[in-house]
């Protein structure tokens, strides 16, 4: 049984890690796990899971205010990018938040094709993101099945 | 858990009042924080990193609604009893209908409430807009993503000089586990001293009670700090602690 958590464990260790190195997290991710404790176990699943809710909403209104027959309101888009970069800079979602700071110029440029794309982008973006994490939050609750402790991993 | 777009309750720190031994502490004040964010993922951050550092927190969505619950909204008559007592408050800049800039104003413009530190939050590194909110008042500006270090910095701004709701400034005793060996250990016990010239600390979390020692803020030119905002920084600074006498110490 110990040899099967130390796999998982190290499994775990390796993709946390090679999710820094890709950027898709970034050292505010760090800072949400360290607000985690015995007492509030589930802080870092339940702040994302917010924060995906707020994508969904989001990525809606922008899609509809650039879904316009006519002009495109680009401040309403514009508004929704900036709310999009604040909440993902709150958890560590680096590539999305990296999105939103294009597309924030792509707004104020008044870009439309741009901001289609980027639209694109930011959809796809935050879905995998989703499904990445899911797969953590998977092998955190099969370490724990297996009797095991979540370690703490060092990005450092 | 706040839920959204409203009000979370008032809900009391999570750290249980245990002091080194398992004794019990009986409740001391605790430090009120009204956090006001349109975000709901920054308002449940906020609330986390608030509640991790010992204070009661309640979180709103808008700058009319802070000031509802503070009792400055001018559709009702202010009750006094109906007030809101807050320690500080904590509010983002960018908000649809009242910025954290004119929220700060009204703040300042109330006899009630102008002396209660404000702290301006924003993801843009604006220095016109940091200058602009220092200048109408504003405690401090933190630039978001905030980080546990800022409300810890805060917080320890706040345990000097903590208002309690009758009015009366507080003061905090020396760090007699440093000063004085006699006096009982944890820090915590030794300021339940029922003297009304009052030495009540905050609830420190068992963790906290032997790292952190306590910290007593004079007025600005009496602090012996090298910290660049003059704030006490207690890890930094144990010389201070010999200024006041300690209770107990002749």
């Amino acid at each position: 049984m110990d040899a099967h958590v130390a796999q998982l464990q190290m499994q775990y260790r390796n993709y946390i890690l090679s999710l820094y190195q890709q950027g898709f997290l970034d050292d505010q991710f760090t800072e949400l796990k360290s607000l985690q404790d015995d007492g509030s176990p589930d802080f870092v699943a339940e702040v994302l899971s917010l924060f995906f809710d707020d994508c969904v909403k989001l990525v809606g209104n922008m899609a509809r205010a650039l879904d316009q027959t006519g002009t495109v309101d680009f401040c309403q888009v514009g508004a929704n990018v900036h709310q999009l970069k604040g909440s993902s800079s709150s958890v560590g979602a680096k590539r999305v938040k990296g999105l939103c700071i294009n597309f924030k110029e792509l707004c104020e440029a008044k870009n439309y094709e741009g901001c289609v794309r980027c639209l694109q982008q930011v959809d796809v973006e935050y879905k995998t993101l989703k499904a990445k994490l899911q797969d953590m939050f998977n092998l955190e609750k099969q370490i724990v099945q297996a009797g095991g402790i979540v370690p703490q991993v060092d990005i450092n | 858990m706040a839920s959204d777009g409203g009000v979370s309750c008032l809900r009391s720190s999570e750290m249980p009042n245990v002091g080194i031994g398992g004794m019990e502490l009986p409740p001391l004040d605790e430090v009120h924080v009204l956090a006001v964010d349109d975000s709901l993922v920054d308002r449940i951050v906020i609330e986390r990193l608030l509640r991790i550092t010992s204070c009661k927190v309640t979180a709103v969505d808008s700058g009319w609604r802070a000031l509802e619950l503070l009792g400055l909204d001018n559709e009702k008559a202010s009750v006094e009893l109906q007030r809101l007592k807050v320690d500080m408050i904590i509010t983002d800049y960018c908000m649809p209908g009242m910025t954290g800039y004119e929220l700060l104003k009204k703040i300042k413009e109330s006899s009630s409430f102008r002396q209660v530190p404000v702290v301006i939050m924003s993801s843009e590194n604006v220095l016109t807009r940091i200058d602009r909110c220092l200048e109408e008042g504003a405690e401090d500006f933190l630039l978001k993503p905030v980080k546990l270090a800022d409300v810890k910095r805060l917080r320890n701004c706040l345990t000097g000089d903590v208002k309690l709701s009758n009015g009366n400034k507080r003061k905090l005793p020396e760090d007699s586990v440093t000063v004085n060996a006699s006096l009982p250990p944890p820090p915590a016990l030794t300021t339940l001293s029922t003297d009304s010239s009052d030495s009540s600390s905050p609830p420190l979390s068992p963790v906290e009670v032997f790292s952190s020692p306590l910290s007593s803020r004079e007025d600005d030119d009496d602090v012996l700090t090298s910290s660049p905002e003059g704030s006490p920084t207690p890890e930094e600074s144990p010389v201070r602690r010999q200024k006041m006498g300690s209770p107990g110490l002749d």
